[in-house]
């Protein structure tokens, strides 16, 4: 019982300091979490023609760039993103979609209630971004059916992301 | 206030009821632009030449905070020469005024792909008709009536796909253009309204629709009605709707088809 519980605890601080071990040059701290996949609110899609249309991993960090990028120069979304991380931000973001197409990568960021928290997201915005994400993703040449088979499982979200 | 913010589309197009649906189907979307913390508006023109009248229909909706949609619509349905067949006198014109209250209940149609759940609405229409005198001369009952409904509407992102079905209790006949109710029958009868799209892009749907009506009076038949459509936001306030209906017998004249337009703007 004494050893399980140590166990339970060295596994915990294991992951909890993974998770800022992982993070990259320029990122700034953040309070302490759990690291688990379970943290990208939703299971990866299996069928990999999605990961595939999106063109891998490199297609993936291209259309996370360009949909971060898109957000920033917006009227509208630029004044909610700025004050935040935007190198830790990419990179978690990179992260999760990857994971949740399917693509094999682990998610070391929050879960979205909490990542969401201080950010003040209305659905408007919520929409926004999705069309930015659509921009970002018919440039990368995806064809409108497999963005909505991957926007089928972001829309879900909406729930946390957004702040009543 | 907040205006503003729907997805591409989402607002649907306005029914020629008044209400959001597809063009001839009332479905469980809001009217407007607005989200959950704002307030919004569309307004539509429809004309539908037909082969042997000519039917028109405007109106406005207001939309608050994606819930709960008022709308008011105006029909015109031009006889045209078939007036004078019809010993109504040539460009004769059936009117009615509609006023629809339309409250979303449950379920979410874009955010909810996690679940089966559709979104649901429930809603009434008010249905006034002008010449009531005729009205009666044709067997309908009253020249006004109430249709009460419930919608189901549900976009499957997975699949690319807008689908609805909404069942209606109603008396009326052609829509209330011939008043509510006649001589064969008038009793509330459980209708059918089903539409299936398919989302070429964000912006872009085709499909179709199919709507059972009553059949209530003695002088001529009324069936179902059927069309074929595309709709197309050309900008978050435009959507152009283009479409081939099929409205079956009017007025004891058979296949009553054409094709139509309708100009859908939202705020």
């Amino acid at each position: 019982m004494r050893l399980r519980f140590a166990c339970a605890v060295l596994a915990a601080s294991l992951f909890t300091f993974a998770a800022p071990a992982l993070a990259q040059e320029g990122e700034e701290p953040v309070a302490p979490y759990v690291q688990s996949d379970a943290n990208a609110g939703a299971a990866p899609i299996t069928d990999p023609a999605v990961f595939a249309a999106l063109n891998g991993r490199e297609g993936v960090n291209r259309i996370v760039d360009r949909t971060v990028d898109l957000a920033l120069a917006d009227p509208q979304l630029g004044p909610i993103f700025q004050p935040f991380d935007m190198v830790r931000l990419r990179r978690t973001l990179k992260e999760q979609f990857c994971y949740l197409l399917g693509g094999g990568c682990t998610y070391t960021g929050r879960d979205m209630t909490t990542s969401h928290a201080d950010m003040g997201v209305q659905t408007r915005d919520f929409n926004l971004l999705v069309q930015h994400l659509r921009t970002a993703m018919r440039e990368e040449g995806v064809s409108n059916r497999m963005q909505n088979r991957f926007l089928a499982v972001l829309a879900p979200m909406h729930g946390q992301v957004v702040q009543r | 206030m907040v205006f503003g913010g729907k997805l591409p589309l989402t607002r649907g197009v306005t029914s020629i009821d008044g209400g959001t649906g597809g063009g001839l189907s009332t479905w469980a979307l809001i009217a407007g632009n607005e989200t959950d913390d704002g307030v919004g508006a569309s307004a539509f023109v429809t004309r539908v030449p037909l082969s042997d009248y000519d039917f028109a229909a405007y109106g406005v909706a207001v939309g608050f905070f994606d819930r709960v949609e008022l709308s008011l619509a105006h029909q015109e349905f031009d006889t045209g020469a078939t007036g004078a067949a019809l010993g109504l006198g040539e460009g004769f014109t059936f009117e009615q005024d509609i006023v629809g209250l339309k409250v979303r209940v449950l379920g979410d149609a874009v955010y909810g792909q996690d679940s089966w759940l559709p979104q649901v609405a429930v809603g009434v229409q008010y249905k006034h008709a002008e010449d009531d005198w005729l009205l009666a001369a044709l067997g309908a009952e009253d020249d006004e009536g109430f249709d009460f409904y419930v919608s189901a509407t549900k976009v499957v992102l997975e699949q690319s796909l807008v689908l609805n079905a909404t069942v209606r209790a109603t008396r009326a006949n052609q829509f209330g253009l011939l008043g509510h109710g006649g001589d064969q029958n008038n009793d509330y009868q459980a209708e059918i309204e089903v539409s299936a799209a398919y989302m070429l892009t964000d912006r872009l749907i085709i499909g179709g629709e199919y709507r059972t009506r009553p059949d209530n009076l003695g002088f001529a038949e009324e069936e179902r009605g059927y069309d074929v459509f595309a709709a197309y936001a050309l900008t978050d306030n435009l959507t152009l709707v283009g479409g081939y209906v099929d409205l079956g017998s009017i007025a004891t004249f058979d296949d009553q088809e054409g094709a139509y337009l309708s100009i859908q703007i939202g705020f």
